[in-house]
């Protein structure tokens, strides 16, 4: 747990007082991914970098499970606090890996501990060992060397991360892979992360919680759910965009939205009993024709059903695109603009039939949770104000 | 012809002259390595002290070696060194620090602030940081700094000869005193050559001395 008390930075500049941090209080609880988010020049970074020291507090504390940092040894405090910075920051004259090993080596580890600790660590980002060790860092592609950059901070296995603006350098592509690879690390090793962006994206998706900045002072702090449905004011919504709404799909995956499709016909079926079975369960459009396996194979329309004679296979349609259960609901509604579909049936690893997630699905859903927080909002009114 | 008689018939000379002439040259670069190194690392930590050391170093450099072998003469004669082998390697140390200091302090200002800041943010004290990641880093413009300091002052080192220090100038004086052209070009191009061939050495050094990966 990070806890910042009071914690204020002013630089004395030529150009006068610039406060860097204005008396942020927080609290990053264990194990979880705090983002600070914020235009350039708000106080991320200096926020940040007073975490591990590399910049002195003006006044304020910054306590690290309880414990003021202040009154550690700073060398030793750094060590136990993974650091990774944008710029990368691998040195150039050491071998892939020497630079993972540098602070296991500093805290005295054995040299077959920390020589398997670096093969480990590649592993976990997908890097061949064998190919990688002895590269030095000249010898990698960027987006290899942010990862090295990564498991470097992990490698003396620190129970807090801090990273300032880790991805910020990596093309679009490469970056998305490397959070998902980050967010995977993430939920294997539950480690306490300080993480700066500027980017409402990003910090939608990596984040636990997210602290917005402006002008050296902390604006708002909560979940990436809340900032999207409830900005605290006007820089708050002007910064996570119009399209909040939108953003806030990326939160929800297509399992919570499922609607479990019970009602399925075969090729064998008769129209017949398609158009019955779409009565009974109340579908209006369509139902989808599976496979012995239960995996969907087409779908039947109601109106072809309803006109036409014949066997389900005949009249079939293909299916144009499935989703998985873990997907989340930005990349699905992206699916169904592409397709100009109003449902998309999820299927299992397997491939088999899960259920369909419809636009009213997750219409319904985002308007529900706008409402329960809104209700328990009112609630708390409420009950400030009953006697 | 003459020339080639003269260097056959005198090999023993040339090659004693040549020893004696690598022998000064090297202890002084030695010596002025083992200062100005550590010199321009340690004002890598304050701005203005390095401003004033490094015009300090360019104006030594900029006095003829004529005059500073004239202004130790009086001063070392005190310690009875007036002439010879002192003032010859004083001289070039002196001359070598511009190079090697600024050399040295433009490598280590010049790591880039991305890796300065890991290093830092790593838990790497002062001391770890220097020996393992700026002094690697900057090996190979230091060198470039010693090998600039030896080429140089394989030159000075010639007039040397005139205070008595020995070495190739030694041929170029005689040649000049005697009016024998013979000897002035065979020391006139020993020194050349020696020059050549120390700088193709030294960076081969160089690049043997630099880590890998950069
Ligand atoms: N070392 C410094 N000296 C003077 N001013 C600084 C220094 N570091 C940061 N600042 C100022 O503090 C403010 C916050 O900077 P920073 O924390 O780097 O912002 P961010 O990371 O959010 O872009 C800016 O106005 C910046 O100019
Ligand atoms: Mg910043």
């Amino acid at each position: 747990m990070i806890t910042l008390d009071n914690l204020t930075k002013i630089f004395d500049t030529d150009r006068g007082v610039v406060s860097a941090a204005d008396h942020i209080n927080m609290e990053v609880p264990q194990g979880e991914i705090c983002v600070l988010l914020g235009p350039s020049g708000c106080g991320k970074t200096t926020t940040l970098k007073m975490v591990n020291r590399i910049i002195t507090p003006t006044s304020g504390r910054v306590l690290i499970n309880g414990k003021d940092t202040s009154e550690q040894d700073t060398v030793s405090l750094r060590r136990s606090i993974g650091y990774v910075i944008q710029q990368i920051g691998l040195f150039p004259n050491m071998t892939i890996e020497e630079n993972i090993s540098i602070v296991p080596k500093l805290i005295g580890w054995d040299k077959s501990r920390y020589l398997k600790r670096a093969s480990e660590l590649l592993e976990m980002v997908a890097m061949d060992p064998a190919i990688f060790l002895k590269r030095y860092p000249n010898e990698l592609s960027g987006g290899q060397q942010q990862r090295i950059g990564v498991i470097r901070a992990l490698a003396a296995d620190p129970p807090v991360m801090l990273m300032d603006e880790p991805f910020g350098a990596i093309d679009p592509i490469n970056r998305e892979v490397i959070q998902d690879e980050f967010l995977k690390l993430h939920r294997e090793l539950k480690k306490t992360v300080m993480f700066v962006s500027h980017d409402i994206d990003e910090a939608v998706k990596m984040a636990d919680r997210i602290a917005i900045f402006k002008e050296g002072k902390l604006i708002q702090y909560d979940t990436p759910d809340d900032i999207l449905s409830h900005p605290i004011n006007d820089f708050v919504k002007g910064f996570v965009g119009r399209d909040r709404a939108l953003k806030r799909l990326q939160l929800v995956t297509v399992a919570e939205v499922l609607e479990t499709e019970s009602s399925v016909v075969t090729a064998e079926d008769s129209l017949a009993t398609a158009l019955q079975r779409m009565t009974d369960a109340g579908y209006e459009r369509a139902i989808i024709v599976v496979d012995g396996d239960g995996r969907p194979v087409g779908y039947v329309s109601r109106s072809v059903a309803t006109t036409t004679k014949g066997n389900c296979g005949q009249h079939s349609y293909n299916l144009r695109t499935l989703v998985r259960p873990e997907d989340d609901l930005r990349t699905v509604a992206s699916k169904m603009f592409t397709h100009d579909a109003t449902w998309l049936p999820c299927v299992s690893e397997h491939g088999k039939l899960m259920g369909v997630v419809t636009q009213r699905g997750i219409t319904h859903h985002l308007g529900a949770t706008y409402k329960s927080s809104h209700a328990k909002e009112q609630n708390l009114q409420h009950a400030r104000v009953a006697p | 012809m003459e020339i080639l008689d003269f260097v056959m018939t005198n090999l023993d000379l040339l090659g004693k002259l040549t020893l004696e002439h690598i022998a000064l040259v090297g202890v002084a670069v030695g010596l002025a390595t083992l200062t100005g190194v550590p010199i321009g690392i340690a004002i890598t930590q304050n701005e203005r002290v390095a401003t004033v050391v490094l015009y300090v170093a360019s104006i030594l450099i900029t006095i003829p070696s004529i005059a500073l072998f004239g202004i130790m003469i009086p001063i070392l004669s005190t310690i009875g060194h007036g002439i010879g082998y002192l003032p010859a390697v004083i001289a070039v140390l002196l001359y070598s620090q511009l190079p090697i200091i600024r050399n040295t302090y433009t490598a280590i200002h010049n790591v880039s602030p991305g890796l300065r800041e890991a290093a830092r943010g790593i838990g790497m004290t002062s001391g770890q940081r220097l020996q393992k990641v700026e002094i690697p880093l900057s090996v190979p413009l230091i060198m470039a700094g010693v090998r600039t300091a030896v080429v140089m002052n394989i030159g000075v080192m010639a007039i040397a000869a005139y205070i008595g220090a020995g070495g190739l100038g030694v041929l170029i004086s005689r040649g000049i005193s005697q009016s024998d052209p013979r000897q002035l070009v065979v020391g006139a191009i020993a020194v050349s050559l020696l020059a050549i061939i120390a700088d193709r050495s030294l960076l081969l050094l160089q690049r043997k001395l630099t880590p890998r990966g950069l």
